[in-house]
């Protein structure tokens, strides 16, 4: 069948509005444009190329480990980094990275994925497990404290275990699967609770230079939509589930707001992120200052880092330790406080921060 | 650690966030007293009936209501969570707005204030609070020996919207009535009303200004786009009545609520630039400075004020917002519910951020210093302050514009464009998005339908700002003509 014909049965219309050869296959959910398959792979493919080179993220002969949970998000970033680094010549060695934070009937599924994405992409794979680092599992996190502030257990200790599994593999930088939709959703977060400091770090595509292990977030501008469309069309394999102690996070009103907002109009996603970037925040605002944890040697702005402190509660069975507010003096402990807490638990781990 | 009190309202209570269920619950339920004891409401079914008697168990029994925790004499008010009688909660909520007045400097002897009223709960507030403000400086008055310190004077403005909007004239007739009534009433001393229809911004002629701000709206596809400017034409609007007739002043009664609304609604269109300009006490971008005393009250505190002293408002001018503003509005109304400090939290976070060196008043060089109260700014804003002076402004929103974003206008300065063209392109790329419109082509008719006022700015602006326009494109000018623009 030759062009005109297919342009005649086609009837008077459309055709990608890119191309202008063959038949739309979907809207794009970022500009409302009608385009087709091939043109869809190589804009949302070309616009993560420019970030990555406008915001220099990665240097040649650097080894990055990518935070695979098995997810959609971190699936196609494992996915179009291989493509980007084969295409472009990145130089880059990569590697998966998955945490395993212990939840049964979601993780263990999910680990399998990336278990078969290793296979599919040809990138090593190496798994941390709270189980291994803190001695406890979420699912025995939650058995303790409740479905409440569950999330900022799980947040905490996964921060670190990345941390901790990109020193094992000996990596350079950490890149995660943030897309706008999440860095949106944050920043809302963030002024809704007030924390102006968090507020003017969240928006950055790279953090913690100054710290152990940089991490980058090449999907910044990405959208979460476009990135599902992009798995759906490329048939890659992922695990969809949501996590199934989350339903009560904060997290949901912001994630409600933004996709009813993503509706009415769909730039206000990269609007949101422009004016996280444009806020006039003092560099004079008090702002943590950076130390060491006392007990495992962790980057932390207080004596004791965030996942130590909630680790003890743990083992003490003080479930509201670490969380909230904390009284006294610069938000440290009392002083009676620090002497009664003794390393009982296992070690966090022998590297050296 | 966590507030004891079963429902504390307070704002500013450092309530832990794990406790908000537990608090929430309770607090919907002491809501509704119970008088006797076998009347219990449907909702509160026996199981919760324990924890019912309990948020009273502290009163004693749960078969009164309970008495005011200030003054302990008169009986707290139905419904809200902070159980204060009338009297100590109308006086905490005036003191408040006295606070931001006489620190902040908001109002002092020789101004003149325009007061802008649109008949809702807080510009009623206002209008009441700044009437007893008056009233009370001319009893010191006259009880004065010297006679120093004039009393300053106070006018109304109502913009008349009734050609745009969907009420029956009628309807409007009496609401105009209404307004005419309270205003009469808030005297001695006697105040001037000014009732504007918001066409006159366009031109002398009436009937010519409404129908060319109908075609300028109709011009507008964005729900949004269209809201926003209506508000930039109100504003314009009551600059023209302060600076037509001698006021030194116009006063908001935005609140809280309102600011908080205000800032989720900015960082959702991309403003977070200009986002701390809009929220401080003080806005002296304009030519007349604007002055926000209500900032700190919440309009649930307004409402309630309104109702139980009859204060009247006219709801029926206060339409429900579509689009983006609309979509906020009910977030921010749901997160409060949530959370009844959420609101002032979301302003406290929009405080930290730098404001600009027009968010205090102008130095005065009155040197008879009727002010007994010296400035007080907030120390960290006060020492944060730009030394920078010139901010280039969005002819459409008055909002600053970053020098980064300025990128389209140097571009376009280097060729001889039409007005119309240069016009669009110093907007901000927010309200370039929604306000101007798509075509190229009906760029022209829209720009001839704007009134002088907005399209005078970017004259003015680029006049001004020459200098400092130069500098920034002078890497693409080819020759020292000066005659580009």
């Amino acid at each position: 069948m030759d062009e005109a014909e297919v342009k005649s049965k086609k009837g008077p219309g459309r055709l990608c509005s890119i191309c202008n050869q063959r038949r739309p296959a979907l809207k794009r959910p970022k500009t409302l444009e009608q385009i087709c398959k091939e043109c869809f792979y190589a804009v949302f493919e070309e616009e993560i190329h420019r970030v990555i080179v406008d915001n220099q993220l990665f240097k040649p002969g650097e080894r990055i480990a990518i935070g695979a949970s098995g997810g959609k998000d971190s699936t196609v970033l494992a996915y179009v980094l291989t493509e980007l680094n084969r295409r472009h010549n990145y130089g880059l060695d990569l590697f998966l990275l998955s945490v395993d934070e212990g939840i049964t009937g979601y993780r263990d599924d999910s680990l399998e994925t990336v278990k078969r994405n290793e296979v599919q992409y040809g990138l090593p794979l190496k798994v941390v497990s709270y189980k291994d680092l803190y001695g406890w599992t979420m699912d025995e996190i939650v058995k303790m404290i409740g479905l409440k502030n569950n999330c900022t257990f799980c947040g905490v200790f996964r921060r670190q275990a990345l941390d901790r599994g990109a020193a094992l593999l000996k990596v350079d930088k950490v890149a995660t699967g943030h897309n706008a939709d999440d860095i949106a959703e944050t920043i809302l977060l963030n002024i809704l609770r007030g924390d102006i400091a968090r507020l003017s770090r969240c928006t950055s595509i790279t953090t913690g230079e100054d710290g152990p292990i940089p991490r980058c977030k090449p999907f910044k501008y990405t959208y979460e939509k476009e990135i599902v469309m992009y798995a759906y069309f490329k048939r890659l394999d992922y695990f969809s589930t949501e996590c199934i102690y989350s339903p009560n996070a904060y997290r949901g009103f912001a994630r409600e707001f933004i996709k009813d907002l993503e509706r009415i109009r769909p730039r206000a996603i990269l609007d949101i992120i422009k004016s996280g970037e444009n806020f006039r925040i003092s560099t004079t605002t008090k702002m943590p200052e950076q130390g060491t944890c006392e007990r495992c040697g962790y980057i932390s702005s207080q004596k004791w880092c965030k996942a130590c402190v909630l680790l003890e509660g743990l083992n003490r069975g003080l479930p509201k330790l670490g969380i909230g507010r904390t009284r006294g003096l610069n938000g440290h402990l009392g002083v009676e406080e620090t002497t009664k807490m003794s390393v009982r638990s296992k070690q966090c781990g022998t590297l050296d921060f | 650690m966590a507030c004891a009190a079963a429902a504390c309202g307070q704002t500013g209570c450092c309530r832990d966030e794990d406790d908000e269920e537990l608090v929430v619950s309770t607090k919907k339920k002491a809501g509704k007293p119970i008088i006797k004891t076998n009347s219990v409401s449907t909702d509160t079914a026996s199981s919760n009936r324990s924890d019912s008697t309990q948020a009273y168990s502290s009163e004693g029994s749960g078969h009164r209501q309970s008495l005011c925790v200030k003054c302990k004499i008169d009986e707290a008010l139905i419904g809200d969570e902070s159980r204060v009688c009338f009297g100590c909660f109308r006086s905490s909520l005036f003191g408040k707005f006295k606070v931001t007045v006489t620190t902040q400097d908001l109002i002092s002897p020789p101004d003149n204030v325009l007061v802008a009223f649109s008949g809702g709960p807080s510009s009623r507030v206002a209008l009441q609070f700044i009437h007893e403000l008056q009233q009370k400086a001319q009893r010191n008055l006259d009880a004065s020996r010297d006679k120093s310190f004039p009393v300053f004077g106070v006018g109304i403005a109502f913009i008349d919207e009734s050609a745009i909007s969907s009420i029956p004239s009628h309807e409007f007739e009496q609401a105009i009535q209404d307004v005419r009534l309270i205003v009469s009433s808030l005297a001695p001393p006697a105040k001037e009303l000014y009732i504007a229809p918001i066409g006159d911004i366009f031109s002398l002629d009436s009937d010519d200004g409404i129908e060319r701000l109908k075609e300028l709206l109709c011009a507008i596809s964005d729900v949004t786009g269209k809201e926003d400017l209506l508000r930039h034409l109100r504003m314009i609007s009551l600059q023209k009545i302060a600076s037509g007739h001698g006021y030194n002043k116009v006063v908001l009664g935005s609140c809280a609520s309102r600011i908080a609304c205000h800032v989720i609604s900015a960082t959702v269109k991309g403003q977070g630039y200009s986002l701390p300009a809009d929220i401080q006490y003080v806005d002296a971008r304009w030519e007349v400075p604007v002055v926000l005393p209500l900032r700190d009250c919440l309009i649930q505190e307004l409402k309630m004020l309104c109702h139980h002293e009859s204060l009247k408002t006219l709801e029926l001018l206060d339409g429900p917002h579509s689009g983006i503003n609309g979509l906020v509005s009910s977030f921010v109304t749901l997160l409060q519910e949530e959370n009844p400090s959420r609101e002032p939290t979301i302003v406290r976070t929009a405080e930290k951020l730098t404001p600009f060196n027009f968010n205090r008043l102008p130095e005065t060089n009155d040197s008879s210093n009727h002010s007994s109260f010296r400035r007080r700014h907030k120390k960290l804003n006060f020492e944060s302050y730009e030394s920078n002076p010139s901010e280039y402004f969005c002819p459409i929103c008055n909002s600053p514009i970053k020098n980064s974003d300025l990128e389209s206008l140097k571009s376009i300065l280097g060729h001889s464009e039409t007005t119309a063209d240069i016009f669009g392109a110093s907007c901000c790329s927010s309200c370039q998005f929604q306000i101007l419109p798509k075509e190229p082509s009906t760029m022209e008719h829209f720009y001839s339908l704007l009134p002088k006022p907005m399209v005078a700015r970017v004259r003015d602006g680029i006049c001004s700002n020459q200098d400092w326009l130069r500098e920034q494109i002078k890497d693409c000018l080819l020759s020292d003509d000066e005659e580009g623009i």
